[in-house]
């Protein structure tokens, strides 16, 4: 999709000779292709020649656009017909951690103004990262009267009130999944809003919210959705609550639980413990806030098929994550704190042989106290008896570079490998020596790795190795590392797969910044912030590349040739004309 | 940005003499987790005699040679305080007040290897800079309760870097950590956005800690720290009845960090520790118990009745003798107006 444009004189070269091979009437032609799911087969497809071009874009039905701004609504509704399903992201990762200004833009509107009048079918929008107010989910929810699926994921702008629009107006709703999004949560009146007669809902995920909700309407809910299959409370619910719930639900295949410590007597203890061991399906469960040790075993006999234990709300101590582990074996995907510390992990490493997929969570990660956490003993564990292990995310306090060579060489299928060290440029704790040899063994060995955070103190070396060794690298994230430009080019001119780079804190400057010229093309986006780029720099790269938006933000009283927060991104819609005044465009 | 400051993160641009001096700047390599400013002792790597002391956990900071040691946490965030913009100095900014002293003083009373990150020899390539967020000195829009008690960090600062690269593979040479906040005073400067995790999950975290402190669950949690100990414990006051079983708890979770200074003998049996008792803790002993309590403020243990102290206390610190001077006539002023 993103490359369409460019390739469109290819196209033309193809289209004498398409009506010698492709003789595929196109009914058929679009009958395969609608089978294709995958977004990047699609392009591919594509990208054949004009008839397969059109088969392609015929038979459609689900459109991704990974940055909003890459494209514009009249391309998106004139390339695509029939578009039932539509996934936007939108403001730079980095925005989740407060470095993108609030007002900075990726409103839905304007998509949802275009949608109702080209795509009025429209089912299902996933939403990551962009702005949506109550106005718009309103405007959604009276629009589209199939509309079934919403799911916000890390969005801002709305409240409860939003929801409430919702809840009224889709009749036909199955999902609604409002997951990590800042909020302003007035209230739980909403869930009254769905009417008595609507029965759809499969997917409610409400966790996100932190209000009470009206526990009544929601249980009516549960009770009349017989195909609901999953469910995420929000951490109000309590588990007296929670009980009546699932008495009517069982069927249910994924729970969130609500707060987790509600003193309970034996009675209301052993009808939980009934209502979730019937709970046959379930294979994922969360919540489980402020879980108490002494009711995490009414879990055990719901827990028998878990592929998917999300913990990382509950803060378990090693002892209570050792006793909930010896019957998962069939966990595949676990989400802790480092409150579990290395004891904890070592009993993951020692009941979870299928594990894929780990990530620890920093309980205080603000604290201004030294604390115990995770370290490399924990990961190293883990390492030695999951072989699988191929996505972590792992936040500890020390790391070091001996330990990564092990992890590595016990689980060489990385995929994903986002390692924190919290304390920015910390070295390797025992020799203090920079991290670069830890990553470099991480490149170097996992052939597979897509994604990776480095973190830790680290020189131009790692990027060396990364520019290297990382052939299949499509997203690095880069935190107070480096030492020169050097750093940074040698990842610009090494990683050909490389789609997105979000830089902070480096001391990568102009001269890194333009090596890149070519890149950024064939990338998605980069974002450098507090790093050296002056604006001339900027001002340099943009007249180089007038197909690349550059923009740049800068903070109250820095140097006015300082460009402190930079996001280059390729665009076929030119640059945007909705940024607000603290963001300039070049 | 572009011209390299050279700063260390106190803000000594010019450094004493003596960290130039300092042939091998290394920093502890202890059984702790995160290279404190404890730990940041000028030691050799070499010497094995204090890595075998270094490992053992004990009164003072480990690796330093001398008990008396004036230099403190306290005496950092006062300097801190100076240079910074909006440094809000977190929950110890009521502590020192009696207390202050000067940089130097401090490090003149140490014995004197101090370290600072930025302080090397040229030739060892230095890595980037550190952190640092708005020079505004605020918060961001979204920033949590938790993180609004402590400030953001402002100090930028890039060190001179060479042009081309240089493998850091001579294992002579020690590089300390160039991140400021592992040599910062206990009270860290944060930095916007880092570690990396989202709002919501930063949030519920601090409503976690908040949670932790509400009367409702039945049990009341609080943190226990011990100045110099590598780790803090979690204690449920409401366990306890009275001062001395309370006390004679801290004592024996602490007592592997102690060498015997906290006093709990011959408590005498009743709710409060009279004020002789407190003066008997600060002259006789090194450390002594402090608490946070609801409004923010640092009191000396044992002031108020036992209830008000298990209902109103958040936190507690088992502080430096020397450092809480400021606190007993503070505590006396609250208890005569309870508010």
């Amino acid at each position: 999709m993103e490359s369409f444009e460019l390739k469109r004189s290819k196209d033309s070269v193809n289209s004498d000779q398409s009506a010698h091979w492709s003789s595929f009437p196109d009914e058929v032609l679009e009958r395969v292709l609608s089978r294709l799911k995958s977004h990047r087969d699609r392009s591919s497809a594509s990208l054949v020649c004009k008839d397969w071009y059109h088969a392609e874009r015929w038979s459609r039905t689900n459109v991704f656009i990974g940055n909003c701004y890459s494209v514009s609504q009249e391309i998106v509704v004139r390339r695509f017909s029939r578009i039932r399903s539509v996934t936007l992201k939108g403001k730079p990762r980095f925005s989740d951690f407060n470095l993108v200004p609030e007002n900075w833009g990726a409103n839905i509107h304007a998509w949802l103004v275009v949608f109702a009048a080209k795509y009025p079918f429209l089912e299902e929008l996933r939403l990551k990262r962009m702005a949506i107010n109550d106005q718009s989910l309103e405007f959604l929810a009276v629009s589209f009267p199939n509309f079934k699926a919403l799911s916000l994921l890390s969005c801002d702008g709305f409240s409860t009130n939003g929801l409430a629009a919702i809840a009224t107006h889709c009749k036909n709703l199955t999902e609604l999944d409002i997951q990590e999004n800042d909020i302003d949560d007035i209230g739980g009146s909403w869930l009254s809003c769905f009417p008595e007669s609507f029965t759809s809902l499969e997917v409610l995920n409400f966790a996100n919210l932190t209000s009470d909700i009206n526990f009544d309407a929601l249980e009516k809910l549960v009770g009349r959705c017989k195909s609901m299959r999953v469910l995420k409370l929000n951490r109000s619910v309590s588990l007296e609550q929670l009980q009546r719930l699932l008495v009517n639900a069982p069927r249910l295949a994924e729970l969130g639980t609500g707060s987790f410590s509600q003193e309970l007597i034996v009675r209301e203890y052993e009808e939980l413990e009934s209502a979730l061991s019937n709970c046959k399906n379930m294979h994922t469960l969360s919540g489980l806030w402020d879980a108490k040790g002494i009711y995490l075993p009414a879990l055990y006999p719901a827990c028998t098929h878990l592929t998917f234990l999300n913990l990382s709300y509950a803060a378990l101590q090693s002892l209570e994550l050792a006793k909930l582990l010896p019957h998962r074996r069939r966990l595949k995907h676990l989400w802790v704190l480092d409150t579990v510390e290395d004891k904890g992990l070592e009993a993951v490493g020692l009941n979870c042989p299928l594990l894929e997929e780990l990530r620890v969570f920093p309980a205080d990660p603000f604290d201004d106290e030294i604390v115990h956490g995770v370290t490399d003993a924990g990961f190293v564990a883990v390492s030695f008896g999951c072989p699988r292990l191929h996505y972590v995310l792992y936040f500890c306090r020390q790391m070091t570079n001996a330990a990564v060579a092990t992890i590595v060489q016990n689980c060489p299928d990385f995929t994903h490998f986002r390692l924190c060290i919290m304390n920015p440029g910390q070295p390797d704790h025992l020799t203090n020596e920079p991290m670069d040899e830890a990553f470099g063994a991480v490149v170097k060995t996992c052939t597979k790795l897509q994604r990776l955070s480095v973190s830790g103190r680290l020189t131009d070396r790692t990027f060396e190795y990364i520019g290297r060794y990382a052939k299949n690298l499509e997203t690095l994230s880069v935190a107070f590392a480096g030492s020169s430009d050097w750093g940074m080019q040698c990842v610009l001119g090494g990683c050909p797969k490389l789609r997105k780079l979000e830089i902070r804190d480096c001391p990568f400057g102009n001269a890194a910044l333009l090596s890149g010229l070519e890149k950024y093309e064939s990338m998605r986006s980069l974002w450098m912030s507090a790093c050296n780029v002056t604006m001339n720099g900027c001002r340099l790269l943009a007249r180089e590349m007038p197909r690349l938006n550059i923009e740049v933000m800068k903070e109250d009283g820095s140097d006015d040739s300082q460009a402190d927060k930079v996001y280059v991104y390729r665009s076929i819609a030119g640059p945007r004309r909705d940024a607000p005044r603290s963001v300039l465009t070049l | 940005m572009s011209t390299p400051l050279e700063h260390d993160y106190i803000g000594l641009a010019e450094t004493s003499s003596m960290e130039r001096s300092s042939e091998k700047i290394s920093f502890s390599s202890s059984a702790s987790s995160v290279p404190s400013t404890e730990e940041k002792t000028g030691k050799t790597a070499n010497d094995t005699c204090l890595n075998l002391k270094e490992t053992e956990l004990r009164l003072g900071l480990p690796g330093s040679q001398s008990p008396e040691r004036k230099l403190s946490l306290f005496g950092n965030d006062l300097e801190t305080n100076d240079k910074s913009n909006g440094f809000a100095g977190g929950p110890l900014k009521n502590l020192v007040s009696g207390a202050k002293r000067g940089f130097s003083d401090a490090i003149d009373g140490s014995n004197g290897k101090w370290v600072f990150s930025m302080n090397v020899k040229p030739d060892v390539e230095l890595a980037k800079a550190a952190v640092l967020a708005s020079p505004r000195g605020g918060l961001d829009s979204k920033t949590n309760s938790q993180q609004a008690r402590k400030s953001v960090s402002v100090m930028k600062e890039v060190v001179g870097v060479p042009q081309s690269p240089k493998p850091v593979q001579d294992k002579n040479n020690l590089v300390p950590p160039v991140n400021e906040h592992a040599s910062a005073p206990a009270s860290k400067a944060q930095v916007v956005g880092w570690p990396p995790i989202r709002s919501f999950r930063k949030n519920s975290m601090a409503s976690n800690l908040a949670k932790n402190s509400d009367e409702g669950n039945g049990c009341l949690y609080v943190k226990v720290s011990m100045d110099g100990a590598p780790y803090l414990r979690k204690v449920d006051i409401k366990t306890y009845n009275n001062y001395m079983e309370f006390s004679s708890a801290l004592e024996k979770m602490f007592s592997c960090f102690t060498i015997g200074q906290c006093n709990s003998n011959g408590l005498p049996a009743r709710d409060g520790l009279s004020e002789s008792r407190l003066m008997d803790l600060l002259h006789g002993s090194e450390y002594v118990l402090t608490y946070e309590d609801k409004d923010g403020d640092w009191m000396l243990v044992g002031d108020v009745p036992w209830e008000m102290f298990s209902d109103s206390c958040r936190r507690l610190r088992i502080m430096k003798g020397s450092e809480a001077i400021g606190l007993a006539p503070r505590a006396m002023e609250k208890c005569k107006n309870p508010n």
